[in-house]
């Protein structure tokens, strides 16, 4: 087996796993094995009051055709008395075991999506959401699959030393058949998890590739209807589920041939105890009451030693789920805030200084760029389409760090600030409105500190979304739906310009986000900013002359290189790629006409 | 067992054919499992009544036989075992994977209005966890239900056929465990459908945090969301809980009714032995069978609460395969589209969306074939609206869109969407390479055509800039490029569909001016002989068109050349020009 190394490191692993587990919630843990310890000895003692029965009570009476009305009540007793306890045993085995899956699922469910809040954008970009989706959830849930039974296993191990301890007790020859089934039980199931684990890894693998193709698909559910792609998107997801098919029936095959064995084996034990009983029997060395408990235990136990095996088997599934989950919480690339706040309320100024950017290991994005928007200022950043202006912009307000050369907020180095400093100072306005699935006012405050309904309000009336807002059915309260979708894309580019002004920040970067906003309006609002008691200072990505004319400077650029900055009279004079991108559609019109 | 899972699990069946053939033969090897299972008591009784009890003195010979006897028993147990899970699996199986195919093809036939209004999380759940759940259901549970039922058919026979007034006594000890495990069942049902939409929402919650990842960050809003996703990993974790806590009292129900059973067994069984009418072998093998009656019980119970779960993934699947796809293909009873141009007539067309106001109100005009028109208007005022009606995306609430003159509604999507082309504005991108992305268009395109088209629309420089060409790879959604990028790209593929009637929703928005309008010369040129309706932010698209349509609060308000609306003053044309005139100079 050229894989079975690895596997039987799986063993292995799935065993730390089970330990980490413990360790987490030892509490629940022992709940559960206290119960199912109990449930295992009371299933031998009543194997036992079975064979006492027969001996002692049932053999006399059908010998002397007469039986006592007490001997009988007591044997009631007993078993009523039993099966009592073991319900209370079911409750701790089932309940803590219960508890403690739930509760680390919730707790490594909590621990993944904090690493996806705290890990940067680039990382993001490099995980598809449906892999991320499944990594806190079924991901998560499979790590801690086999701690349903694990309790239950645990249990089983303990009555099963009891019963051959028992079973010494009794006959030393039949003490040997236990002795030579349960670790062939056991030995079974190892060698049976050992086959298992690339079957299920593989399965869980499949899983997460479906739920990255749907996801994917019915994000671009759009496209796909107008170009009538749906046969072909669902041919692609077809073969895909046909792999997890196929990877899931492999896992039943494999299942079909162990499964019966291990039922079936209990049973042999079963036959094996009969033919040397009556062997022993015939010697004199047993009773029948004796031989009638023993092969009573070997048919009560064949289901509890199962327990075992279904921990065994999970734990392939269970380590594939649990590195899953591991590399994201070891994943690295946090952005590190620092300690320094800006305590100002005049408006901030920002400067790049020889900044070099490169996406990965990708090619520089942006060479040496300089620049600097002066407090109160408006600058515009200007250039053709792929020039590096967003990732400008997302390296104003550190969403991204430069590879080199350094970047500075009211004389502060970005990496120097604390995330809330930098939060409070400056807001972007991306270029794609991402609305959340709440309501309209949890979108525009985000229930940031002191955000009033009236800052809600005059935010919205600013970004020009007053009006329709208004008109909506519950005004402030009504929900826009997963991003924004019952919303048009205006609208929704409205909201997430009001979020930005109801935060008064005092360094504002638009990137390309008023296209949808009448060019008077955002005039309105560029002065409405500069000439307000805070103010702020203004970086906006722009193509429209109007709004180009508003900045107090130019930065023009071309293949993430500055190649002039200064007025926009003054660039028009002098930089010719500069004049023929912002007058583009007056020389297209002179050539119309 | 409530109705309601009985429904869904008899809907279930309906929809998903897979799982009928095969059945018998798959239950019939249980039984044939479950024979050797009960074969154990037999040879016990049989081995302390005739073997070590016989007539003359334990008898060591016919022990050995009855052992022998069951061995093989047990091997051909074991085998149908085998053959049982195998048929199981592979027909289960086939028959999930095509519920989750039907599942995924049945919400992109959803028409946008039921797509905008589910929550994308909660419907990429439908195909995944949900189905998964009935799997992970029928690989465990489903198999030892089977199992369970077959021991407990046999047992209950074989129970019988040693004594019937002892098997009535079992029978009637677990009366009222049943009683109580079907009253669980119907609370069992909603406690884990509870579960089931508690899953959702958190895959919901996880979703919006990673796809709203940057702006969460940007606002420095982490703490928030934090809470968000914590209470909704908690409701699901209260909820599990509760679910499990009933099914445990459920269980434990089966577990007193097992007490009860032995304890009568023994009590019933001695009085009649002592008549007579039972030997201390059968008496013995009867209490080996009542815990193979009961063990079947207790995982039935078990298993059956377990399937609640399942069937709740099961019923939240077939919800989604029922909600009527409202724009639907007309497939076979459908027309193609004739051959050539198409022509465009909206005949007295409304729209609002369920429970909305107006968006498009009698809408009626003609669109002539081979022409370029632009439709232009303020922000909300029904343009995009207008697109997505005209492209069949969404049926019109009244009145009635014809292209040449054949109906919309009749026309079969796989004429209609290989004719007809919108490119919506957000250019969403799969996280393939830019050649994987034009060729979703045109599957057959080679690398020469798409050097051509690229070439054709003057964005070949573009595209040789880009760190591997054609090959470059655009991230998920494309965001590995910028939005303007994107844009070209959608484009692109749009233009190699090479539909007759090419519809552009602000298709452009993001790219640069100087780009635009190499753009639009390009596919001036190229849309020659196509039909074009741009719906156009920038007037630069609305001058370059043949004719000009302008929309105001959902009604058309004016129509002509450029020209000719500019010069009628006051017009609302004649402003948004104005306006245009102003940010562009």
């Amino acid at each position: 087996m050229s894989h079975s190394r690895a596997s039987r490191d799986v063993l292995g692993r799935g065993l730390r796993v089970l330990g980490q587990a413990i360790r987490t919630e030892p509490r629940l843990f022992t709940i559960g094995v206290v119960g199912s310890t109990l449930f295992g000895l009371l299933i031998i003692a009543n194997s036992y009051v079975v064979g006492a029965v027969i001996g002692r009570v049932v053999v006399p009476a059908f010998a002397d055709h007469r039986a006592t009305t007490g001997s009988l009540a007591l044997v009631a007793a007993a078993f009523l008395g039993i099966s009592a306890l073991r319900v209370a045993g079911v409750y701790g085995r089932r309940l803590g075991a219960g508890y403690m899956q739930f509760r680390l699922q919730a707790r490594y469910r909590r621990a993944v999506t904090r690493r996806y809040l705290s890990l940067p954008p680039s990382w993001h970009q490099k995980h598809a959401t449906g892999t991320l989706l499944s990594n806190a959830n079924s991901d998560v849930e499979a790590a801690f699959v086999p701690i349903a039974p694990l309790p239950f296993a645990v249990g089983t191990i303990v009555m099963v030393f009891a019963a051959v301890l028992v079973l010494f007790l009794t006959d030393w020859v039949l003490a040997l058949v236990g002795v030579a089934l349960f670790p062939t039980l056991f030995g079974l199931n190892v060698i049976y998890s050992r086959y298992m684990s690339p079957r299920q890894i593989k399965a869980q693998q499949m899983r997460a590739k479906v739920s990255a193709v749907a996801h994917e698909s019915f994000d671009g559910a759009l496209v796909v209807k107008t170009m009538g792609r749906e046969e072909d998107e669902s041919q692609r997801f077809g073969v895909i589920v046909s792999e997890l098919r196929d990877a899931l029936i492999s896992v039943g095959r494999l299942r079909g041939l162990f499964d019966p064995v291990m039922d079936s084996l209990p049973s042999v034990g079963t036959l094996a105890v009969l033919l040397l009983g009556a062997w022993r029997l015939q010697n004199g060395a047993i009773s029948v009451a004796e031989l009638v408990t023993v092969s009573f235990l070997f048919t009560v136990l064949a289901f509890p030693v199962r327990a075992i095996g279904w921990v065994v088997a999970e734990l392939p599934r269970s380590v594939a789920g649990w590195e899953r989950v591991q590399a994201v919480l070891s994943a690295t690339g946090d952005l590190h805030y620092g300690t320094q706040t800006l305590p100002s309320t005049n408006p901030a100024s920002l400067k790049f200084a020889h900044v070099d950017f490169r996406y990965d290991d990708g090619p520089l994005v942006l060479h040496d760029v300089s620049f600097e928007v002066p407090a109160g200022k408006t600058v515009a950043l200007v250039g053709p389409t792929g020039s590096g202006k967003s990732t400008i912009a997302s390296l104003a307000i550190r969403l991204v760090d430069p590879a080199d050369g350094t970047i500075t907020i009211d004389g502060v180095e970005s990496r120097e600030l604390t995330e809330a400093a930098l939060a409070r100072t400056a807001a972007l306005v991306p270029q794609i409105p991402f609305v959340f699935d709440d309501t309209v006012r949890g979108n525009v405050t985000l229930d940031r500190d002191g955000l009033t309904d009236e800052d809600a309000w005059s935010a919205l009336r600013l970004a020009e979304a007053g009006g329709f807002v208004e008109k909506l059915p519950d005004g402030l309260d009504t929900a826009v739906g997963e991003r924004g979708t019952s919303l048009s894309g205006g609208q929704r580019q409205r909201i997430t310009l009001a979020r930005a002004l109801a935060g008064h920040p005092r360094l504002l970067v638009l990137d390309d986000a008023t296209s949808a906003v009448d060019p008077r309006v955002e005039a309105a609002i560029l002065a409405s900013l500069r000439s307000s008691d805070a103010g702020a200072s203004i970086l906006v990505v722009a193509y429209r002359r109007a709004t180009i004319a508003l900045a107090d400077e130019v930065v023009y650029l071309e293949q993430g290189k500055v190649v002039a900055v200064g007025t926009h009279a003054g660039l028009l004079a002098t930089n010719q790629g500069y004049a023929d991108l912002v007058t583009a559609y007056e020389k297209a019109e002179r050539v119309e006409a | 067992m409530s109705d309601g899972t009985l429904a869904t699990v008899r809907r279930g069946l309906a929809l998903s054919p897979e799982l009928r053939p095969g059945m018998a033969g798959t239950v019939a090897l249980a039984l044939v499992q479950m024979g050797g299972r009960v074969a154990v008591p037999i040879a016990v009784q049989q081995g302390i009544d005739h073997g070590i009890r016989g007539a003359g003195g334990p008898d060591l010979g016919f022990v050995v036989e009855v052992v022998a006897f069951t061995f093989v028993a047990l091997v051909i147990s074991t085998i149908a075992g085998y053959l049982m899970t195998r048929r199981l699996f592979t027909v289960s199986e086939t028959a999930l994977g095509a519920l989750r195919s039907r599942t995924f093809r049945h919400i992109h036939d959803l028409s946008m209005l039921h797509q905008q209004s589910e929550r994308r999380g909660s419907m990429v759940s439908r195909v995944t966890s949900d189905v998964d759940q009935i799997s992970l259901f029928l690989q465990f549970g489903g198999v030892q239900l089977l199992l369970s039922a077959g021991q407990l058919l046999v047992s209950t026979l074989v129970m019988f056929i040693y004594s019937w007034q002892l098997a009535l006594v079992v029978l009637l000890a677990f009366g009222p465990s049943v009683l109580i495990i079907r009253l669980f069942q119907k609370r069992l049902g909603a406690v884990y459908r509870t579960v089931r939409e508690r899953t959702g929402v958190m895959l919901g919650a996880v979703a919006e945090s990673v796809v709203g990842a940057t702006v969460i960050r940007a606002y420095g809003v982490g703490d928030r969301t934090e809470q968000r996703l914590d209470t909704s990993i908690e409701r699901l974790r209260v909820a599990q809980q509760r679910a499990l806590r009933t099914s445990v009292t459920s269980f434990s129900s089966g577990e007193i009714g097992a007490g009860l059973a032995l304890a009568a067994v023994v009590v019933v069984g001695t009085l009649l032995g002592i008549g007579g009418g039972l030997s201390v072998g059968e008496l013995t093998a009867f209490l080996f069978l009542v815990t193979l009656f009961i063990q079947p019980v207790q995982i039935a119970t078990d298993m059956l609460n377990e399937a609640q779960n399942a069937v709740a993934g099961w019923r939240r699947v077939l919800d989604v395969l029922d909600l009527d796809p409202d724009v639907a293909d007309p497939d076979d009873e459908g027309v193609q589209l004739p051959p050539g141009p198409l022509s465009v007539r909206f005949d007295d067309v409304s729209f609002r969306y369920p429970g909305g106001p107006i968006v498009l109100a009698d809408v009626d005009l003609t669109l002539d074939a081979r022409r370029k028109y632009a439709v232009v208007g303020e922000t909300g005022s029904g343009k995009t609206t207008f697109a997505k009606v005209l492209t069949r995306l969404m049926d019109p609430t009244a009145g009635e869109v014809l292209l040449s003159g054949t109906p919309l509604t009749s026309v079969r999507f796989s004429s209609l969407r290989s004719r007809v082309v919108m490119v919506p504005q957000d250019g969403f991108l799969f996280d393939a390479t830019i050649a994987e992305n034009i060729r979703f268009a045109a599957p057959e395109l080679t690398d020469d055509e798409l050097a051509a088209a690229f070439a054709e629309l003057g964005l070949a420089d573009w595209a040789a800039g880009l760190p591997a060409g054609f090959e470059t790879p655009v991230g998920e959604r494309g965001e590995a490029l910028s939005v303007g990028e994107r844009q070209l790209v959608a484009l692109v593929r749009a233009y190699v569909a090479d539909p007759d009637l090419l519809v552009l929703d602000e298709a452009t928005s993001a790219v640069d001016p100087a780009t635009e309008v190499r753009l639009q010369r390009a596919l001036d040129t190229v849309t020659r002989g196509r039909t074009t309706v741009a719906i156009a932010h920038r007037l630069s698209t609305a001058q370059a068109a043949d004719e000009v349509i302008v929309v105001d609060a959902g009604r058309v308000v004016q129509r002509g050349p450029h020209a000719v609306l500019v010069a009628d003053e006051g017009s609302i044309y004649a402003k948004l020009y104005a306006s245009w005139l102003e940010q562009t100079r």
